[in-house]
């Protein structure tokens, strides 16, 4: 009853326990942090707008994005995973999200950002709708914890219209 | 080798007005191009019976256990065996 096989057995089980609990104290206190993000994107240039062999539309974007993001920082956050999704409706889709752009911040020192780019990924239709097409352009955040819970939201702008015509 | 889940991010959306069925396109976040070549041959898209699960959180290092016991299956072993040698010698 008192051999080191039982004790060595208790002290572990021990451990982990508390080493469980101080994981959820830690996730929990990242519910006090309140964050206040902003963000605002700009489409510069439509490069080309083309319907490909296959009958898709795609368009190419060339877009300015910046944000604030500092606000989503706690001690607890290991990093925030960002993307730019395009969102608009079609007539066969309720619904289409297209990410275009995406990035990781390691620190909060980073998370105030603005970047020239051209859409890192293809903004590709389920079909040719996308002429005169009016889109939102919704900046998304996976606020990615050292432990824990992770907490993901989304900020939506919108406004924005494609070419009535292909270019 | 055996199937194992693989956790990726969701870069497309598309989902249909009239079923709410929905193809989805995957990619990992290290990776450079999206997931379809680890797509079954020819197809495009994921629906929804192709996803298990959601990440929710993360317990870091919890995944070494079972690493360890999958690549160094000697330490599965010596655990049990230490294991059943406490329940054998006890006293009670």
């Amino acid at each position: 009853m008192h051999s080191f096989g039982y004790r060595a057995n208790a002290l572990l089980t021990f451990a982990v326990t508390i080493l469980a609990l101080m994981c959820a104290m830690a996730s929990f206190s990242d519910n006090f942090n309140h964050p206040s993000p902003s963000s605002s994107v700009q489409v510069l240039n439509v490069n080309w707008f083309q319907k490909q062999p296959n009958g898709n539309d795609e368009v190419s974007l060339t877009l300015n994005i910046s944000a604030d993001l500092q606000s989503l920082f706690t001690w607890n956050t290991k990093q925030v995973f960002v993307f730019l999704a395009a969102e608009y409706e079609t007539s066969k889709n309720s619904l289409n999200q297209i990410s275009l752009w995406d990035g990781i911040i390691a620190s909060k020192e980073h998370a105030k950002f603005w970047t020239h780019t051209s859409n890192k990924y293809r903004f590709i239709d389920q079909g040719s709708n996308l002429r005169g097409k009016e889109f939102n352009l919704t900046l998304h955040w996976h606020v990615m914890p050292k432990t824990g819970k992770m907490f993901a939201d989304k900020l939506v702008m919108s406004g924005y219209r494609l070419p009535k015509e292909y270019r | 080798g055996r199937e194992i889940p693989i956790v990726h991010r969701v870069i497309k959306v598309h989902e249909r007005q009239d079923t709410g069925e929905v193809d989805v396109l995957t990619k990992g976040d290290n990776n450079y191009g999206d997931d379809r070549l680890l797509y079954a041959h020819g197809q495009l898209w994921l629906q929804r019976h192709h996803i298990m699960g959601r990440a929710v959180g993360f317990l870091p290092y919890v995944g070494w256990v079972t690493i360890i016991m999958t690549e160094k299956p000697i330490i599965k072993y010596i655990l049990i065996g230490a294991l059943g040698l406490l329940v054998i010698t006890s006293k009670d």
